[in-house]
């Protein structure tokens, strides 16, 4: 047991070293960086959301609202304490509590609500941050409401990036491997049995809730600090589908599923960028629409995990 | 108070095209439980269907309408056969249909949106008619809001009558109350699903058409927020109940105009969905809609 | 004192009355079985003993306890655990896990170290799965282990649901209709099961049943319901001969 962790950690570390290597040297262009470190950051807001809903079952479309005030709040909190070190990491900080914290304040009343309804409110609810982002400047002119926001430093290098990546996923794992995990799960599977089962069902689909939402707020702190402009519609509602693809295409509770899958996808859309003649560059959203569905209808139980009873478990009255 | 009345009736034309779109929301998740996301689009294509009948083909502006219901009638079976129902086929989870119905969706917008086709931009709608204003007394009312008055009247009136009077409708609430027990008694459930989509696309474009008109501009992604917003109004009436989906989106229009008007348009749409989030919350069956215990 | 008291308990859904005027007094270890034709608000009784659905009117005390306005997990975690008529397992849990989830309640560690995986998790976690494979052991479920519920024979999910049960540490165990589609070997097996579980365990059970040779064979009293109220109480022997009980179960003139 403890000899698979060093071996684990060993190549993580090796993993680490050769990416930073192939960087420095600049075998790896500084554009496939800039999409690997997009990956990475889109990989911790997708573990969140493997929290909410894959593991909890919680169904959010609302995902990228938590994204998108983790990166105002780090982005506003950085550019008021100005560059350096201390900054950005409180900056961190304050981005995956503020999200945390509105996870919090939104989660309490709606968890009550079940699926399509906790789905549509959840999207409701994202309406409602991009509606605030889009007036920010309201509130302070350092956010810049619907012109967007620039000018947060840009800090956020890689050895920040990937190993806030690896912590997150680890937090996540130990967290699924817990009773505390289970009984998320047991929530998902049947959430009537659980709470006679004497699980909190409340709080445990709150801490979800929480957790996934601050590993959000994460994300988008890092985003802030890694792309120099901000705009509210970086973080609308088809930002909350990207996620929530790439979690339900993962494969709902598979922790590996979401990792791979959020990986793969964010260099999907690059290299559909890439091939494409530049003249049919809008066939892009065609083609992600059809992929989509093809890839729904072909395997509805998700590309990675799933197994038979999966697909047949959460049976669609449809 | 004149002005109060001119908003009132400005609100209920915006209900009443919202209410044609929630008809079709309510229906469908009536029938199979969807969330049928790509209904906004429909309505989207219905609008320039009927644009391009009465400002291209130089069509009389009722036959545009007719032609767009038409068109959209068969767009909405061929989304149902071609996408929803492989997946009813497989027994697929419900989500996996909810994501194919969200990836229909981007699938018209971004097809839409090609050069070839209507072309990414928005474009400004000349009335085939010249816009008369009456007056009643101090409260003035424009032609296109009694036409969009009296149209989704008359089609709400249609529609009563099919699920009412028809064997169609017939066969439709009772696949809608129980599809298993309709199965049995020898209905053919693909078929009434199918044409409740194509009843359901039928009025969102009859909704795409009026929309056009009262509000002149067209655009690929026109379809999303009135989509959810007439959904928002299902919910609000309480989902699967027609007479639901008619009250909630007449609360809609009103609450969108009378907040533009007389408090904020920044945080109009924060407004909506703020609506929505209480309503869940408050009654989560909607305001005429039922809801059972769960049987442990 | 009573471990259950029902005090005059009532359930109403939307006007329709499922349960009227209900009282039932439990002592520490009785065995009693709740009878009745279908519908007759058997499992409501337990709804609102869990409270799933609390009682419209009337008050449950649990040793003396009022239980009114608790949430179902704290009343399981009160001591009161129930089974289901139709079977709840997490399909796509393992067997163990199952058992492991319902301990939850009792885990021993906080948030903090399970995220850091402290010592204090492990030696927590180390004493739940030897606690839960000892129930499993119980139910003849070692074998099954790592399987999914959901993949378990319908006999086994059904001692899967008691091992779950009883996970949650109860004083009362509540079992609704646990021998529903056993043969008639399983229900003997099952019968001797539920009978060891209550001595070892120290148990005091509510059982709904339809199997009429289980019941009688196992319950020292019964309540037979009909039309959501008591119409009979007593030994298996009387309710035997009672005349009220077999019109309810086989009309009206079945009795001359």
């Amino acid at each position: 047991m403890r000899a698979r962790s060093f071996a684990i950690a060993g190549a993580i570390l090796g993993l680490y070293g050769l990416l930073e290597l192939l960087r420095q040297t600049g075998i790896i262009s500084a554009y496939w960086a800039q999409i690997m470190d997009l990956s990475l950051i889109i990989t911790i807001s997708a573990v969140g959301l493997s929290l909410i809903y894959g593991f909890t079952g919680q169904f959010s479309l609302g995902h990228a609202a938590f994204y998108g005030v983790g990166a105002y709040t780090a982005g506003f909190v950085s550019k008021t304490l100005g560059a350096g070190a201390p900054g950005f990491v409180l900056a961190l900080v304050a981005g995956a509590v503020a999200a945390g914290l509105v996870a919090l304040l939104i989660g309490l009343p709606i968890l009550r609500l079940r699926s399509d309804y906790l789905g549509i409110a959840t999207l409701g609810f994202g309406v409602i941050i991009r509606v605030l982002l889009d007036n920010s400047h309201k509130l302070s002119p350092t956010l810049g409401g619907a012109k967007g926001m620039m000018g947060v430093p840009q800090l956020a290098s890689f050895v920040w990036i990937f190993w806030l990546a690896v912590g997150a996923i680890w937090l996540a794992a130990n967290l699924i491997r817990s009773s505390y995990g289970r009984a998320c799960i047991s929530i998902r599977e049947d959430e009537v049995a659980a709470d006679l089962m004497g699980v909190n069902t409340t709080a445990l689909k709150t801490l979800a809730f929480v957790v996934g939402g601050a590993l959000a707020g994460l994300a988008g702190a890092l985003y802030a600090h890694r792309y120099p402009f901000l705009h509210p519609s970086t973080f609308d509602y088809l930002k909350s589908l990207d996620v929530l693809l790439v979690v339900v295409l993962g494969g709902l509770g598979s922790l590996t599923g979401t990792v791979v899958t959020a990986i793969g996808w964010v260099f999907l859309l690059e290299w559909l960028r890439a091939v494409l003649p530049s003249e049919y560059m809008d066939l892009r959203g065609v083609v992600y629409a059809l992929v989509l569905i093809v890839l729904m209808i072909a395997r509805p139980q998700g590309l990675l995990g799933g197994s038979s009873a999966k697909g047949g478990k959460r049976r669609a009255t449809a | 108070m004149v002005q109060f009345i001119e908003q009132v009736i400005n609100g209920l034309q915006l209900g009443f095209v919202y209410a044609l779109i929630a008809l079709g929301y309510t229906m469908v998740y009536g029938i199979i439980r969807l969330i049928n996301f790509a209904h906004g689009d429909v309505f989207m294509i219905g609008a320039f269907v009927g644009y391009f009948g009465f400002a291209v083909w130089g069509l009389p502006w009722p036959v545009a309408i007719l032609v767009s219901m038409a068109v959209c009638a068969v767009v909405g079976m061929a989304i149902e056969r071609l996408a929803y129902r492989p997946l009813r086929a497989k027994g697929a989870p419900n989500i996996a249909t909810l994501i194919t119905a969200i990836g229909v969706s981007l699938f018209i917008e971004y097809f839409t949106s090609l050069k070839f086709v209507f072309g990414p931009n928005y474009r400004v709608v000349a009335r085939p008619f010249a816009v008369q204003v009456f007056h009643l007394g101090p409260v003035s009312i424009s032609s296109v809001q009694i036409l969009v008055i009296t149209v989704v009247l008359v089609l709400v009136a249609g529609l009563q009558y099919i699920v009412y009077r028809t064997k169609v409708g017939k066969a439709m609430r009772a696949v809608s109350h129980d599809r298993d027990a309709a199965r049995l008694m020898g209905i053919d459930v693909d078929r009434v699903i199918s044409y409740t989509f194509a009843i359901g696309s039928a009025l969102a474009a009859a909704a795409g058409v009026l929309f056009a008109l009262a509000y002149p501009q067209i655009s690929p992604f026109m379809g999303i927020m009135p989509g959810l917003k007439a959904f928002t109004a299902a919910v609000l009436g309480g989902i699967g109940s027609i007479p639901g989906a008619l009250l909630g989106a007449v609360l809609m229009g009103q609450a969108e105009t009378l907040t533009a008007a007389y408090i904020t348009t920044d945080f109009r749409d924060a407004i909506a969905f703020g609506i929505l989030i209480l309503v869940l919350l408050l009654r989560p069956a909607g305001l005429l809609g039922k809801a059972g215990p769960e049987k442990v | 004192m009573p471990l259950l008291e029902c005090r005059n308990i009532s359930r109403y859904f939307g006007g329709l009355r499922a349960v009227g005027g209900l009282n039932l007094t439990l002592e520490p270890g009785e065995l009693v079985g709740l009878i009745g034709p279908n519908g007759a608000g058997k499992t409501t009784v337990f709804n609102m003993i869990t409270g799933i659905f609390p009682p419209t009117e009337g008050q449950v005390l649990l040793e003396g306890r009022d239980l009114s306005g608790l949430a179902s997990f704290q009343v399981t975690q009160l001591g009161i655990a129930r089974t289901f008529q139709n079977i709840r397992l997490y399909k796509e849990m393992s067997v163990l896990d199952n058992v492991r989830t319902a301990m939850h309640a009792g885990r021993g560690y906080g948030l903090f170290d399970a995220l850091l995986r402290t010592r204090r998790f492990g030696a927590a976690e180390r004493r739940l799965t030897e606690q839960a494979e000892a129930l499993l052991e119980r139910m003849k479920l070692t074998a099954r282990r790592d399987e999914p519920a959901g993949s378990l024979p319908y006999g086994e999910q059904r001692r899967l649901e008691i091992a779950r049960a009883l996970a949650t540490s109860p004083k009362l165990l509540l079992l609704d209709e646990p021998a529903a589609g056993m043969n008639p070997s399983e229900v003997g097996e099952l019968l001797e099961l539920v009978r060891s579980i209550q001595r070892d365990f120290g148990l005091t059970i509510l059982l709904i049943e339809h199997q009429m040779s289980l019941v009688m064979n196992l319950c020292q009293r019964l309540v037979v319901l009909d039309f959501g109220e008591v119409i009979a109480r007593g030994t298996p022997a009387e309710i035997q001969s009672d005349a009220r009980v077999l019109e309810a179960y086989l009309g009206k003139g079945a009795t001359a």
